[in-house]
């Protein structure tokens, strides 16, 4: 299982409308 | 923390997940407050945020933190049942996690809030005598005892 991260704020906001959900946001400064 | 299964399918179970890079998005990290690396934000979908926490978490703390947040958003949204439902689960799912305390007096709150009843706030108090003890939110929850 992985999880499936989004890199755009506002549309996981957008997403969270339509569904009822929670955003989860992970600041982060791990190497890429 | 992440490659834990509970916690990823937590997770993709109940939030909408985004990863925000300091390097990448620097402007993102300046719009939500956010200071330090790791920081975890739970928002509601209308960008209020209900919970954070910073640094390093092993997978049980990380995962009653998720729970925490959700928690927290269904008693900011005045919906009694729910965050009581949520509260209990960390309680009885997780009870050796540093949330654990913190979601045990909220759970007492979230029984008077829905009940009106005080008596949900004295067997909280009651409940802080057995368990929990050395925590701050025993403090707390000692002027609910009889």
């Amino acid at each position: 299982m992985s999880i499936g991260w989004k890199n755009d704020v506002d549309g996981a906001l957008a997403e969270a409308q339509r569904n009822k959900r929670a955003v989860l946001i992970d600041f982060n400064a791990a190497p890429m | 923390m992440y490659p834990d299964t509970r916690v990823e399918k937590f997770i993709n179970d109940n939030y909408v997940p985004v990863k925000i890079h300091i390097k990448e998005q620097p402007k993102t990290f300046e719009r939500f407050g956010a200071q330090w690396t790791p920081t975890i934000q739970v928002l509601d979908a209308d960008g209020t945020k209900r919970h954070q926490f910073e640094g390093f978490l092993p997978p049980d703390d990380f995962l009653s933190q998720l729970k925490l947040g959700l928690a927290h958003s269904a008693f900011a949204r005045q919906q009694w049942k729910e965050a009581e439902s949520c509260y209990d689960d960390i309680v009885k799912t997780l009870p050796a996690s540093d949330a654990a305390p913190e979601a045990l007096y909220w759970l007492g709150v979230s029984r008077y809030k829905s009940s009106g009843d005080p008596t949900a706030l004295q067997q909280t108090a009651e409940a802080f005598k057995t368990q929990y003890r050395d925590s701050t939110w025993a403090k707390k929850a000692s002027v609910w005892a009889k």
